[in-house]
């Protein structure tokens, strides 16, 4: 069976704006997309272990030297819009 | 007689260090070869045909300087998600149409160190997520063996421009067969090495316990080459594993007899076209003819694979790419406030499948289902790992077909996610346990299109894998060239 999805919820999560037809769309391919995936419920057994990274590394550290920077100039040039050296975006509180 | 363009890059490498050619009239060749058929192939989505010409002019001098390694002099192409400082690199996609990366990935570093010449930035689809190179927001690629077909994908540019003589060798990125899918539909070398043997530094991440760099060339011996320069353990990349860098060319000329070698036995059954089944039977019964020992081998698990992945890979790429928010690159769509902004900015800058994935990824890692899916998803992901080493315990490598299907045409699968994702069947399982694994092209169907055949091997076996690659290349002696440019080649 198809799985019901709460398409506005997800879409929020994601912060993704998605026109009414998309969200019909998607509803529907993603609940069956994901009828297909849920075999993998089937198969797993408690008592196996999950896997995150087929080659496991931990505590990957660098020598603790001072490196350059990438060049702020160049770095900033992609930006929508800046200001001093800064990115700039819209208002996040609001001032009295 | 053969253009320039046609030769594979050891041939080439040969003739430039003899000063029977120059890297000048290497680059002019294939410049010449993508003005000719690009309009049509539609490979590139830039061209840096100056840049090329100052980094072939340097080539030269350092092969008359008796300076000339493998890589020097030879045009390449990078796919659109390789960092190139300088050079505009847009994942395919309008969120980045306009992004000019301030440094280079650390593969292109060691291949413009090695005397490389940049040829240009190559379509694929919209951060890599596809199997068909149509979800590029900048139009499809088109099959060399035939226009009115996909190339594969998702590095489908790069695989393109190597079949047709655009650019000697290449590179792209695998995350579930993108290296290996596209180059099997476009019949040439795809090799995907041991998950973390090429640094990812610079690489835009798409599913990053998945993605790694591969390379496209017109033979084994030239991936080998082609690896040699730019494998080996990168600072910059803390998943890149320890291993020292070596020259992936010594022993590929050494017997295969005596090999075992396990045909998977999954991998024939239902939804795998004749033509290909045929081709990759009569492949298997020339590495038989080889001395190879043939068993059957099964992979249990690897039927989940496909589910496992399609979770694993869109919960990845939905946090991987919430860093696109219209705050410090790319397309920014203004609203009232922040949130607005980031939403608006995602919603106009992304195509409709990187939508669809992001949406997966989000819902699998959400409140509630993250256990049912995502953490189901990666214990699937053991299973199928030791299914690989339960077989690895019997036989040296495992060959399959690349692919369940050659080339279709363009258009035939776009509506169909589930029939697209089917594509990468084969490939998935190799991307999912970390280990190497090449597509050749084992012949052509009856339809004129190419067939691939991979070879699977377990972790760091690349000098195997390559091997034997090597000896079923030459054995196989696949010489067809599309024929958009055979007149030329032939």
């Amino acid at each position: 069976m198809p799985v019901e999805i709460d398409i506005e919820h997800v879409a929020r999560l994601a912060r993704l704006e998605l026109s009414e037809e998309e969200k019909a769309r998607l509803r529907e391919q993603l609940g069956a997309i994901l009828e297909h995936a849920a075999k993998v419920g089937k198969v797993a057994a408690d008592d196996v272990l999950p896997t995150a990274y087929a080659i496991p590394r931990s505590n990957v550290l660098r020598a603790d030297e001072i490196t350059s920077s990438l060049p702020v100039g160049e770095v900033l040039a992609n930006a929508p819009e800046v200001e001093d050296d800064r990115f700039k975006v819209p208002k996040i509180v609001e001032v009295e | 007689m053969s253009e320039l363009c046609d030769l594979t890059a050891t041939e080439l490498g040969t003739r430039l260090r003899a000063r029977e050619v120059s890297s000048v009239a290497v680059l002019e060749s294939c410049l010449a070869r993508i003005d000719a058929v690009d309009a049509r192939v539609e490979a590139f989505l830039e061209r840096t045909d100056d840049i090329a010409r100052g980094q072939a002019r340097a080539a030269d001098e350092r092969i008359a300087a008796g300076d000339a390694p493998p890589a020097a002099g030879i045009p390449l192409a990078l796919k659109d998600v390789l960092s190139t400082r300088g050079v505009t690199t847009t994942c395919g996609s309008k969120i980045l149409e306009t992004y000019v990366p301030p440094f280079d990935c650390t593969p292109w570093d060691r291949l413009k160190a090695a005397g490389g010449v940049l040829l240009g930035k190559t379509n694929c689809d919209e951060f890599a997520m596809g199997s068909s190179n149509e979800n590029s927001a900048f139009g499809p690629v088109h099959n060399p063996w035939d226009l009115s077909m996909v190339p594969g994908g998702s590095s489908g540019g790069s695989a393109a421009a190597v079949a047709a003589g655009e650019a000697v060798w290449a590179l792209g990125t695998d995350t579930g067969g993108s290296v290996r899918q596209p180059a099997s539909l476009s019949g040439v070398v795809g090799f995907k090495p041991t998950y973390g043997l090429i640094s990812r530094y610079g690489l835009i991440a798409f599913a990053s316990s998945l993605d790694t760099i591969g390379t496209f060339t017109r033979s084994v011996r030239d991936a080998a080459a082609l690896l040699s320069v730019i494998a080996g353990k990168d600072p910059m990349d803390a998943t890149s594993l320890d291993q020292p860098g070596r020259d992936y060319t010594e022993g590929l000329d050494d017997p295969v007899s005596g090999l075992r070698v396990g045909v998977v036995r999954e991998a024939f059954g239902e939804g795998v076209e004749p033509g290909v089944r045929a081709s990759v039977q009569a492949a298997i019964d020339t590495l038989s003819g080889l001395g190879a020992t043939v068993t059957e081998a099964t992979l249990p698990h690897a039927e989940y694979a496909l589910s496992a992945y399609y979770l694993i890979a869109p919960s990845e790429a939905s946090s991987n790419l919430a860093r696109y928010d219209g705050v410090r690159y790319g397309l920014r769509v203004d609203g009232a406030d922040s949130i607005e902004m980031m939403t608006k900015t995602r919603g106009a800058g992304f195509g409709a499948e990187v939508k669809r994935r992001i949406m997966l990824g989000t819902y699998a890692l959400s409140a509630g289902y993250y256990e049912a899916y995502y953490g189901q998803a990666q214990k699937v992901r053991t299973l199928i790992i030791r299914d690989y080493e339960a077989a690895f315990a019997n036989v040296d490598l495992l060959v399959s077909p690349t692919s369940p299907t050659t080339a279709f045409p363009i258009g035939a699968k776009v509506d169909d996610p589930l029939a697209m994702y089917l594509n990468d069947v084969f490939t998935i399982p190799a991307n999912l346990s970390g280990m190497p694994a090449i597509s050749i092209p084992s012949g052509l169907d009856d339809a004129g299109l190419p067939v691939g055949i991979q070879l699977t091997g377990p972790v760091l076996s690349e000098p195997t894998v390559l091997r034997v690659a090597n000896a079923l290349e030459g054995a196989l002696g696949f010489e067809a060239r599309p024929p958009l440019v055979a007149g030329s080649a032939a």
